[in-house]
Protein backbone atom coordinates (compact mmCIF):
# COMPACT_ATOMS: atom_id res chain seq x y z
CA UNK A 1 0.00 0.00 0.00
CA UNK A 2 2.61 2.51 0.94
CA UNK A 3 4.60 1.43 -2.31
CA UNK A 4 1.59 2.07 -3.76
CA UNK A 5 0.93 5.43 -2.59
CA UNK A 6 4.94 5.97 -3.27
CA UNK A 7 4.77 5.59 -6.45
CA UNK A 8 1.71 7.68 -7.47
CA UNK A 9 2.16 10.21 -10.30
CA UNK A 10 1.40 13.35 -9.18
CA UNK A 11 1.17 15.42 -12.61
CA UNK A 12 -2.45 14.45 -13.98
CA UNK A 13 -3.68 16.49 -10.85
CA UNK A 14 -1.63 19.19 -11.28
CA UNK A 15 -2.62 19.40 -14.66
CA UNK A 16 -5.99 19.45 -13.17
CA UNK A 17 -5.93 21.93 -10.99
CA UNK A 18 -4.08 24.07 -13.44
CA UNK A 19 -6.57 23.57 -16.55
CA UNK A 20 -9.42 24.06 -13.93
CA UNK A 21 -7.53 27.32 -12.07
CA UNK A 22 -6.92 29.33 -15.25
CA UNK A 23 -10.23 27.95 -16.48
CA UNK A 24 -12.61 29.87 -13.70
CA UNK A 25 -10.33 32.84 -13.93
CA UNK A 26 -10.61 33.59 -17.87
CA UNK A 27 -14.58 32.08 -17.48
CA UNK A 28 -14.92 35.18 -14.33
CA UNK A 29 -13.91 37.71 -16.73
CA UNK A 30 -15.72 36.54 -19.40
CA UNK A 31 -18.69 35.66 -17.71
CA UNK A 32 -19.12 38.87 -15.19
CA UNK A 33 -19.98 41.42 -17.92
CA UNK A 34 -22.31 38.95 -19.38
CA UNK A 35 -24.01 37.82 -16.38
CA UNK A 36 -24.54 41.60 -15.01
CA UNK A 37 -25.95 42.32 -18.93
CA UNK A 38 -27.93 39.48 -18.91
CA UNK A 39 -29.48 40.45 -15.19
CA UNK A 40 -30.28 44.20 -16.41
CA UNK A 41 -31.48 44.04 -19.94
CA UNK A 42 -35.06 43.83 -21.33
CA UNK A 43 -33.71 42.88 -24.75
CA UNK A 44 -35.97 40.37 -26.54
CA UNK A 45 -32.44 38.89 -27.44
CA UNK A 46 -32.21 37.73 -23.95
CA UNK A 47 -33.56 34.30 -24.17
CA UNK A 48 -31.57 33.41 -27.19
CA UNK A 49 -28.66 34.44 -25.59
CA UNK A 50 -29.11 32.42 -22.24
CA UNK A 51 -30.52 29.11 -24.12
CA UNK A 52 -27.02 29.54 -25.82
CA UNK A 53 -24.99 29.76 -22.58
CA UNK A 54 -27.00 26.72 -21.74
CA UNK A 55 -26.01 24.95 -24.02
CA UNK A 56 -23.16 22.94 -22.48
CA UNK A 57 -25.11 21.89 -19.92
CA UNK A 58 -27.69 19.55 -22.09
CA UNK A 59 -25.61 18.39 -24.60
CA UNK A 60 -23.49 15.69 -24.82
CA UNK A 61 -19.68 16.35 -23.57
CA UNK A 62 -18.80 14.24 -26.86
CA UNK A 63 -21.23 16.57 -29.33
CA UNK A 64 -19.27 20.05 -27.44
CA UNK A 65 -16.42 17.92 -27.61
CA UNK A 66 -16.70 17.02 -31.75
CA UNK A 67 -17.77 20.48 -32.58
CA UNK A 68 -14.57 22.16 -30.63
CA UNK A 69 -12.17 19.57 -32.27
CA UNK A 70 -13.53 20.20 -35.53
CA UNK A 71 -13.03 24.09 -34.95
CA UNK A 72 -9.87 23.47 -33.74
CA UNK A 73 -8.56 20.90 -36.16
CA UNK A 74 -5.38 22.76 -38.48
CA UNK A 75 -7.75 22.84 -41.54
CA UNK A 76 -10.14 24.69 -40.13
CA UNK A 77 -10.08 29.12 -40.08
CA UNK A 78 -10.34 29.15 -36.57
CA UNK A 79 -7.27 26.32 -36.28
CA UNK A 80 -5.20 27.59 -38.77
CA UNK A 81 -5.97 31.41 -37.24
CA UNK A 82 -4.27 30.10 -34.39
CA UNK A 83 -1.57 28.39 -35.80
CA UNK A 84 -0.54 31.05 -38.01
CA UNK A 85 -0.98 34.17 -35.50
CA UNK A 86 0.32 32.79 -32.44
CA UNK A 87 2.10 29.80 -33.74
CA UNK A 88 -0.27 28.02 -31.18
CA UNK A 89 -1.77 24.56 -32.23
CA UNK A 90 -5.15 24.01 -30.66
CA UNK A 91 -6.45 20.43 -30.82
CA UNK A 92 -4.39 18.22 -28.63
CA UNK A 93 -2.71 20.61 -26.88
CA UNK A 94 -3.16 22.52 -23.21
CA UNK A 95 -4.27 25.94 -24.92
CA UNK A 96 -6.96 24.04 -26.52
CA UNK A 97 -8.26 22.43 -23.73
CA UNK A 98 -8.77 26.08 -21.62
CA UNK A 99 -10.78 26.88 -24.58
CA UNK A 100 -12.67 24.06 -24.73
CA UNK A 101 -13.09 23.75 -20.62
CA UNK A 102 -14.66 27.32 -20.93
CA UNK A 103 -16.81 26.54 -23.54
CA UNK A 104 -18.01 23.43 -21.18
CA UNK A 105 -18.11 25.18 -17.88
CA UNK A 106 -19.67 28.50 -19.15
CA UNK A 107 -23.21 27.86 -17.78
CA UNK A 108 -21.72 26.88 -13.81
CA UNK A 109 -20.21 30.29 -13.99
CA UNK A 110 -22.84 32.61 -15.95
CA UNK A 111 -25.76 30.97 -14.02
CA UNK A 112 -25.32 32.12 -10.24
CA UNK A 113 -23.88 35.28 -10.63
CA UNK A 114 -26.98 35.73 -13.20
CA UNK A 115 -29.04 34.85 -10.36
CA UNK A 116 -27.03 36.56 -7.92
CA UNK A 117 -27.47 39.35 -9.64
CA UNK A 118 -30.86 39.37 -10.72
CA UNK A 119 -32.04 38.98 -6.65
CA UNK A 120 -30.39 42.01 -5.64
CA UNK A 121 -32.91 45.03 -5.23
CA UNK A 122 -33.26 47.02 -7.77
CA UNK A 123 -33.96 49.86 -5.69
CA UNK A 124 -30.17 49.30 -3.92
CA UNK A 125 -28.46 49.83 -7.38
CA UNK A 126 -30.86 52.43 -8.28
CA UNK A 127 -29.94 54.28 -4.96
CA UNK A 128 -26.17 53.99 -5.86
CA UNK A 129 -27.35 55.50 -9.68
CA UNK A 130 -28.94 58.55 -8.16
CA UNK A 131 -25.85 59.28 -6.06
CA UNK A 132 -24.12 59.58 -9.05
CA UNK A 133 -22.12 56.13 -9.75
CA UNK A 134 -21.47 54.67 -12.81
CA UNK A 135 -22.48 51.28 -13.91
CA UNK A 136 -18.99 50.55 -13.21
CA UNK A 137 -18.95 51.30 -10.24
CA UNK A 138 -22.26 50.21 -9.47
CA UNK A 139 -21.31 46.43 -10.55
CA UNK A 140 -17.63 46.58 -8.44
CA UNK A 141 -18.92 48.52 -5.34
CA UNK A 142 -22.19 47.47 -4.95
CA UNK A 143 -23.66 44.81 -6.76
CA UNK A 144 -20.55 41.98 -6.52
CA UNK A 145 -20.10 42.81 -2.67
CA UNK A 146 -23.60 41.76 -2.22
CA UNK A 147 -23.62 38.47 -4.02
CA UNK A 148 -20.74 36.95 -2.12
CA UNK A 149 -21.91 33.46 -1.63
CA UNK A 150 -22.94 33.43 -5.37
CA UNK A 151 -19.84 34.72 -6.34
CA UNK A 152 -17.93 31.55 -4.36
CA UNK A 153 -20.21 29.38 -5.46
CA UNK A 154 -20.28 30.69 -9.53
CA UNK A 155 -15.93 30.33 -9.10
CA UNK A 156 -16.14 26.99 -6.83
CA UNK A 157 -18.40 25.17 -9.19
CA UNK A 158 -16.91 26.55 -12.02
CA UNK A 159 -13.55 25.10 -10.59
CA UNK A 160 -14.31 21.59 -9.64
CA UNK A 161 -16.93 21.08 -12.70
CA UNK A 162 -13.55 21.50 -14.77
CA UNK A 163 -12.40 19.11 -12.57
CA UNK A 164 -14.53 16.79 -12.74
CA UNK A 165 -14.58 17.12 -16.70
CA UNK A 166 -13.96 13.82 -18.81
CA UNK A 167 -15.82 13.59 -21.82
CA UNK A 168 -14.62 17.21 -23.46
CA UNK A 169 -11.54 16.69 -22.08
CA UNK A 170 -10.59 13.64 -23.70
CA UNK A 171 -11.70 14.40 -27.41
CA UNK A 172 -10.00 17.57 -27.79
CA UNK A 173 -6.78 16.76 -25.54
CA UNK A 174 -6.43 13.40 -25.80
CA UNK A 175 -4.98 11.70 -23.36
CA UNK A 176 -0.88 13.25 -23.54
CA UNK A 177 1.04 12.66 -20.50
CA UNK A 178 2.49 15.90 -18.70
CA UNK A 179 0.62 17.62 -21.16
CA UNK A 180 -3.03 17.04 -21.70
CA UNK A 181 -3.63 13.95 -19.38
CA UNK A 182 -5.24 15.36 -16.50
CA UNK A 183 -6.65 13.26 -13.52
CA UNK A 184 -10.02 11.97 -14.37
CA UNK A 185 -8.39 10.64 -17.90
CA UNK A 186 -5.53 8.93 -16.16
CA UNK A 187 -8.11 7.15 -13.95
CA UNK A 188 -9.96 5.46 -17.39
CA UNK A 189 -6.19 4.94 -18.76
CA UNK A 190 -5.30 3.15 -14.98
CA UNK A 191 -9.07 1.24 -15.77
CA UNK A 192 -8.66 0.05 -18.82
CA UNK A 193 -5.05 -0.65 -18.06
CA UNK A 194 -6.36 -3.15 -14.94
CA UNK A 195 -4.57 -0.69 -12.33
CA UNK A 196 -7.13 -0.81 -10.16
CA UNK A 197 -5.03 0.13 -7.07
CA UNK A 198 -3.83 3.20 -8.54
CA UNK A 199 -7.58 4.10 -9.83
CA UNK A 200 -8.69 3.33 -6.26
CA UNK A 201 -6.04 6.03 -5.13
CA UNK A 202 -6.65 8.48 -7.37
CA UNK A 203 -10.53 8.31 -7.37
CA UNK A 204 -10.21 8.74 -3.29
CA UNK A 205 -8.45 11.50 -3.97
CA UNK A 206 -10.22 12.96 -6.08
CA UNK A 207 -13.46 12.29 -4.13
CA UNK A 208 -11.88 13.88 -0.68
CA UNK A 209 -10.90 17.03 -2.72
CA UNK A 210 -14.92 17.28 -4.39
CA UNK A 211 -16.26 16.79 -0.95
CA UNK A 212 -14.04 19.13 0.98
CA UNK A 213 -14.44 22.19 -1.30
CA UNK A 214 -18.01 21.51 -1.68
CA UNK A 215 -18.90 21.10 2.15
CA UNK A 216 -16.43 24.72 2.39
CA UNK A 217 -18.32 26.51 0.05
CA UNK A 218 -21.85 25.68 1.73
CA UNK A 219 -20.53 26.74 5.17
CA UNK A 220 -19.42 29.83 4.00
CA UNK A 221 -22.80 30.83 2.31
CA UNK A 222 -24.29 29.66 5.76
CA UNK A 223 -22.43 31.78 7.60
CA UNK A 224 -23.16 34.86 5.09
CA UNK A 225 -26.56 34.55 5.26
CA UNK A 226 -26.28 34.67 8.83
CA UNK A 227 -24.73 37.69 9.20
CA UNK A 228 -25.92 39.60 6.21
CA UNK A 229 -29.53 38.12 5.57
CA UNK A 230 -28.75 37.70 1.98
CA UNK B 1 -37.35 76.76 -9.41
CA UNK B 2 -37.97 73.91 -11.13
CA UNK B 3 -40.68 73.39 -14.68
CA UNK B 4 -41.85 70.12 -15.38
CA UNK B 5 -44.32 69.30 -18.40
CA UNK B 6 -44.39 65.71 -18.83
CA UNK B 7 -46.36 63.07 -20.39
CA UNK B 8 -46.07 59.04 -20.81
CA UNK B 9 -48.03 56.25 -21.34
CA UNK B 10 -48.58 53.76 -18.20
CA UNK B 11 -50.20 50.47 -17.69
CA UNK B 12 -52.14 51.07 -15.10
CA UNK B 13 -54.10 48.31 -13.11
CA UNK B 14 -56.92 48.28 -14.78
CA UNK B 15 -56.72 49.62 -18.59
CA UNK B 16 -53.66 51.97 -20.06
CA UNK B 17 -53.99 55.33 -19.17
CA UNK B 18 -51.47 58.81 -19.91
CA UNK B 19 -49.14 60.43 -17.57
CA UNK B 20 -49.48 64.16 -18.07
CA UNK B 21 -48.61 66.33 -15.51
CA UNK B 22 -46.87 69.87 -15.69
CA UNK B 23 -45.96 72.56 -12.53
CA UNK B 24 -43.70 74.65 -11.34
CA UNK B 25 -42.04 74.41 -7.82
CA UNK B 26 -40.48 77.23 -6.03
CA UNK B 27 -37.24 76.97 -4.08
CA UNK B 28 -37.41 75.27 -0.87
CA UNK B 29 -40.66 74.05 -1.31
CA UNK B 30 -42.34 71.23 0.58
CA UNK B 31 -44.79 69.32 -2.01
CA UNK B 32 -46.87 66.50 -0.88
CA UNK B 33 -48.03 63.59 -3.84
CA UNK B 34 -50.89 62.22 -3.08
CA UNK B 35 -53.48 60.15 -5.04
CA UNK B 36 -55.12 56.04 -5.06
CA UNK B 37 -52.13 53.77 -5.90
CA UNK B 38 -51.85 53.27 -9.49
CA UNK B 39 -52.76 57.10 -10.13
CA UNK B 40 -48.62 57.51 -11.50
CA UNK B 41 -47.00 59.16 -8.05
CA UNK B 42 -44.09 56.99 -8.19
CA UNK B 43 -43.40 57.08 -11.98
CA UNK B 44 -43.71 60.56 -11.65
CA UNK B 45 -40.48 60.69 -8.66
CA UNK B 46 -39.23 58.24 -11.35
CA UNK B 47 -39.32 60.45 -13.86
CA UNK B 48 -37.56 63.24 -12.32
CA UNK B 49 -34.85 61.21 -10.78
CA UNK B 50 -33.98 59.99 -14.25
CA UNK B 51 -34.77 56.67 -13.55
CA UNK B 52 -37.51 56.02 -16.26
CA UNK B 53 -37.80 58.10 -19.67
CA UNK B 54 -40.81 60.10 -20.55
CA UNK B 55 -41.93 62.68 -23.31
CA UNK B 56 -41.86 66.52 -22.44
CA UNK B 57 -39.43 69.03 -20.24
CA UNK B 58 -38.31 68.89 -17.04
CA UNK B 59 -35.99 72.06 -16.04
CA UNK B 60 -34.21 73.02 -12.96
CA UNK B 61 -32.64 76.00 -11.87
CA UNK B 62 -31.96 76.59 -15.42
CA UNK B 63 -29.89 73.02 -15.79
CA UNK B 64 -31.99 70.87 -18.58
CA UNK B 65 -33.11 67.52 -17.12
CA UNK B 66 -35.37 66.32 -19.81
CA UNK B 67 -35.97 67.70 -23.28
CA UNK B 68 -37.57 66.53 -26.62
CA UNK B 69 -32.95 66.18 -27.56
CA UNK B 70 -31.54 65.13 -24.30
CA UNK B 71 -32.39 63.15 -21.07
CA UNK B 72 -30.00 63.86 -18.42
CA UNK B 73 -28.69 60.45 -16.67
CA UNK B 74 -29.84 60.05 -13.23
CA UNK B 75 -25.41 60.32 -12.31
CA UNK B 76 -26.10 64.02 -13.03
CA UNK B 77 -29.09 65.20 -11.36
CA UNK B 78 -28.62 66.15 -8.36
CA UNK B 79 -31.01 64.22 -6.52
CA UNK B 80 -31.76 62.47 -3.53
CA UNK B 81 -34.12 59.74 -3.51
CA UNK B 82 -35.45 57.87 -0.22
CA UNK B 83 -36.96 54.73 -1.38
CA UNK B 84 -39.81 53.29 0.07
CA UNK B 85 -37.64 50.25 1.04
CA UNK B 86 -35.17 51.91 2.42
CA UNK B 87 -32.44 50.20 -0.43
CA UNK B 88 -29.11 50.52 1.90
CA UNK B 89 -26.11 49.12 0.54
CA UNK B 90 -26.34 45.96 2.51
CA UNK B 91 -22.49 45.70 2.81
CA UNK B 92 -21.69 48.97 3.69
CA UNK B 93 -21.53 50.47 7.26
CA UNK B 94 -24.16 52.99 8.45
CA UNK B 95 -21.58 55.42 7.57
CA UNK B 96 -20.10 54.12 4.47
CA UNK B 97 -23.26 54.65 3.26
CA UNK B 98 -23.22 57.74 3.67
CA UNK B 99 -20.16 58.50 2.47
CA UNK B 100 -20.10 56.38 -0.38
CA UNK B 101 -22.27 59.17 -2.20
CA UNK B 102 -19.57 62.11 -0.80
CA UNK B 103 -16.80 61.87 0.85
CA UNK B 104 -17.77 64.20 2.93
CA UNK B 105 -16.83 63.56 6.81
CA UNK B 106 -18.36 66.58 8.30
CA UNK B 107 -21.49 66.47 6.50
CA UNK B 108 -21.95 63.03 7.40
CA UNK B 109 -21.15 63.03 11.44
CA UNK B 110 -23.82 66.29 10.73
CA UNK B 111 -26.25 64.56 9.29
CA UNK B 112 -25.83 61.32 12.10
CA UNK B 113 -26.27 63.37 14.91
CA UNK B 114 -29.53 65.32 13.31
CA UNK B 115 -31.10 61.59 12.52
CA UNK B 116 -29.38 60.46 16.20
CA UNK B 117 -27.46 57.48 14.82
CA UNK B 118 -24.14 58.45 15.61
CA UNK B 119 -23.72 55.48 18.20
CA UNK B 120 -24.58 53.11 15.49
CA UNK B 121 -22.43 54.36 12.90
CA UNK B 122 -20.45 51.37 12.99
CA UNK B 123 -23.15 48.88 12.35
CA UNK B 124 -24.31 47.51 8.75
CA UNK B 125 -28.10 47.65 7.58
CA UNK B 126 -28.69 44.31 8.55
CA UNK B 127 -28.37 45.10 12.48
CA UNK B 128 -30.75 48.47 12.28
CA UNK B 129 -34.90 48.66 12.87
CA UNK B 130 -37.00 50.10 9.98
CA UNK B 131 -37.07 53.14 11.83
CA UNK B 132 -33.36 53.43 11.85
CA UNK B 133 -32.72 52.30 8.40
CA UNK B 134 -35.09 54.86 6.98
CA UNK B 135 -33.29 57.48 8.62
CA UNK B 136 -30.22 56.31 7.26
CA UNK B 137 -31.83 56.24 3.88
CA UNK B 138 -33.18 59.85 4.62
CA UNK B 139 -29.53 60.47 5.70
CA UNK B 140 -27.75 59.13 2.48
CA UNK B 141 -30.29 61.01 0.41
CA UNK B 142 -29.07 64.57 1.88
CA UNK B 143 -25.46 63.80 1.62
CA UNK B 144 -25.43 65.17 -2.04
CA UNK B 145 -26.98 68.28 -0.41
CA UNK B 146 -29.30 67.70 -3.78
CA UNK B 147 -31.56 70.46 -5.47
CA UNK B 148 -34.57 67.98 -5.22
CA UNK B 149 -35.07 65.34 -2.37
CA UNK B 150 -37.61 63.21 -3.70
CA UNK B 151 -39.26 60.86 -0.76
CA UNK B 152 -41.13 57.64 -2.30
CA UNK B 153 -43.90 57.00 0.72
CA UNK B 154 -41.03 56.97 3.37
CA UNK B 155 -42.54 56.28 6.21
CA UNK B 156 -45.75 53.88 5.61
CA UNK B 157 -44.06 51.00 6.47
CA UNK B 158 -43.37 52.24 10.15
CA UNK B 159 -45.59 51.84 13.05
CA UNK B 160 -47.14 55.12 13.91
CA UNK B 161 -44.95 56.28 17.26
CA UNK B 162 -41.97 55.85 14.60
CA UNK B 163 -43.63 57.58 11.83
CA UNK B 164 -44.08 60.76 14.22
CA UNK B 165 -41.19 60.54 15.17
CA UNK B 166 -39.33 60.66 11.81
CA UNK B 167 -41.93 63.24 10.21
CA UNK B 168 -40.71 65.54 13.15
CA UNK B 169 -36.83 64.49 11.99
CA UNK B 170 -37.87 65.33 8.47
CA UNK B 171 -39.07 68.67 9.12
CA UNK B 172 -35.87 69.58 11.60
CA UNK B 173 -33.97 68.66 7.98
CA UNK B 174 -36.27 70.70 5.42
CA UNK B 175 -35.64 73.74 7.96
CA UNK B 176 -31.65 73.23 8.37
CA UNK B 177 -31.17 72.32 4.84
CA UNK B 178 -34.13 74.11 2.76
CA UNK B 179 -34.02 71.36 0.23
CA UNK B 180 -36.92 71.23 -2.17
CA UNK B 181 -39.11 68.12 -1.54
CA UNK B 182 -41.10 66.16 -3.22
CA UNK B 183 -42.95 63.56 -0.93
CA UNK B 184 -45.45 60.90 -2.16
CA UNK B 185 -47.87 59.89 0.90
CA UNK B 186 -51.19 59.06 1.82
CA UNK B 187 -51.47 59.94 5.69
CA UNK B 188 -53.09 63.64 5.94
CA UNK B 189 -51.80 64.16 9.65
CA UNK B 190 -48.33 63.72 7.78
CA UNK B 191 -48.72 65.81 4.72
CA UNK B 192 -50.57 68.58 7.02
CA UNK B 193 -47.67 68.91 9.19
CA UNK B 194 -44.74 68.46 6.32
CA UNK B 195 -46.03 70.18 3.37
CA UNK B 196 -46.87 73.13 2.10
CA UNK B 197 -48.50 72.27 -0.84
CA UNK B 198 -50.40 69.36 -1.84
CA UNK B 199 -50.52 67.72 -5.50
CA UNK B 200 -53.03 65.30 -6.03
CA UNK B 201 -53.07 62.84 -8.92
CA UNK B 202 -56.32 60.52 -10.59
CA UNK B 203 -55.69 58.46 -13.23
CA UNK B 204 -52.42 60.39 -14.20
CA UNK B 205 -53.74 63.68 -14.09
CA UNK B 206 -53.28 66.37 -11.81
CA UNK B 207 -56.47 66.76 -9.90
CA UNK B 208 -56.04 69.30 -6.89
CA UNK B 209 -52.93 71.62 -6.50
CA UNK B 210 -53.14 73.69 -3.36
CA UNK B 211 -52.64 74.00 0.49
CA UNK B 212 -53.44 71.05 2.56
CA UNK B 213 -55.72 73.01 4.09
CA UNK B 214 -57.66 74.09 0.82
CA UNK B 215 -57.18 70.00 -0.53
CA UNK B 216 -57.52 68.26 2.89
CA UNK B 217 -60.18 69.84 4.88
CA UNK B 218 -63.58 68.45 4.16
CA UNK B 219 -66.15 70.30 5.70
CA UNK B 220 -67.79 72.69 3.55
CA UNK B 221 -70.47 75.78 4.81
CA UNK B 222 -71.43 75.65 8.29
CA UNK B 223 -70.31 72.33 8.89
CA UNK B 224 -68.61 72.28 11.95
CA UNK B 225 -66.38 68.64 11.43
CA UNK B 226 -66.76 66.28 9.16
CA UNK B 227 -65.12 62.89 8.46
CA UNK B 228 -64.46 60.04 5.66
CA UNK B 229 -65.45 56.93 6.86
CA UNK B 230 -66.37 53.10 6.02
CA UNK B 231 -69.85 51.51 7.23
CA UNK B 232 -68.68 48.34 8.72
CA UNK B 233 -71.97 46.97 9.88
CA UNK B 234 -75.76 48.46 10.09
CA UNK B 235 -77.96 46.58 12.88
CA UNK B 236 -81.33 47.22 14.26
CA UNK B 237 -81.92 47.77 18.19
CA UNK B 238 -85.06 48.12 19.20
CA UNK B 239 -87.05 50.77 16.56
CA UNK B 240 -83.85 52.75 15.41
CA UNK B 241 -81.19 51.74 13.45
CA UNK B 242 -77.50 52.25 14.68
CA UNK B 243 -74.74 52.15 11.62
CA UNK B 244 -71.10 51.30 12.90
CA UNK B 245 -68.61 53.23 10.70
CA UNK B 246 -64.82 53.25 11.09
CA UNK B 247 -63.17 56.88 10.76
CA UNK B 248 -59.51 56.11 10.73
CA UNK B 249 -58.61 53.79 13.59
CA UNK B 250 -61.71 55.06 15.40
CA UNK B 251 -65.34 53.01 15.48
CA UNK B 252 -68.21 55.16 16.13
CA UNK B 253 -71.98 54.18 16.39
CA UNK B 254 -74.53 56.44 14.57
CA UNK B 255 -77.92 56.54 14.82
CA UNK B 256 -79.33 56.19 11.06
CA UNK B 257 -83.71 56.35 10.24
CA UNK B 258 -85.07 53.65 8.59
CA UNK B 259 -85.27 55.48 5.16
CA UNK B 260 -80.87 56.26 5.47
CA UNK B 261 -80.40 52.68 6.62
CA UNK B 262 -81.74 50.88 3.71
CA UNK B 263 -79.88 53.38 1.84
CA UNK B 264 -76.77 52.78 3.15
CA UNK B 265 -74.17 49.85 2.13
CA UNK B 266 -71.69 47.78 3.85
CA UNK B 267 -68.16 48.73 2.91
CA UNK B 268 -69.76 52.05 1.27
CA UNK B 269 -67.35 55.54 2.47
CA UNK B 270 -69.08 57.66 4.00
CA UNK B 271 -68.77 61.40 5.17
CA UNK B 272 -70.21 61.94 8.24
CA UNK B 273 -70.92 65.46 9.99
CA UNK B 274 -72.69 67.66 12.22
CA UNK B 275 -73.20 71.38 12.08
CA UNK B 276 -75.56 71.52 15.26
CA UNK B 277 -73.31 71.91 18.24
CA UNK B 278 -69.57 73.10 18.93
CA UNK B 279 -67.10 69.74 19.34
CA UNK B 280 -65.45 69.71 22.87
CA UNK B 281 -61.51 68.81 22.12
CA UNK B 282 -59.73 67.57 25.31
CA UNK B 283 -56.68 65.57 26.18
CA UNK B 284 -56.82 62.09 25.23
CA UNK B 285 -55.43 59.56 27.90
CA UNK B 286 -55.43 55.96 26.15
Amino acid sequence: MIAALQNIEFTPFLISFKLAAITAFVLFCIALPLAWYLSQTRSKAKPFIEAVTALPIVLPPSVLGFYILWAFAPESALGAFFEDAFGVKLAFSFTGLVIASCFYSLPFMVQPLQSGFESLSKNMLEASYVAGKSKLVTLFQVALPNIKPSLLTAIIVTFAHTVGEFGVVLMVGGSIPGETKVASVAIYDMVEMMDYTAAHIYSAIMLIISFVVLLGVYIFNAKQTRRFGL
Amino acid sequence: MIHLSIQKKLQGAEENMKLEAAFSVQEGEFIALRGKSGSGKTTLLRILAGLEDAQGEIIVENETWLSKVATLPPQKRCIGFVFQDYALFENMTIEQNLLFVQKDKALAAHLLELTELTALKERYPNALSGGQKQRVSIARALMKRPKILLLDEPLSALDPQMRNKLQNELLTLHKEFGTTTIMVSHDPSEIYKLASRVIELENGKIIHDGTPKEVLLKTQGSQKFSFEGEVLEIKKVDVIYVAIVAIGQQLVEVVVSTNEAKALKIGEIVRLSTKAFNPTISHSYT
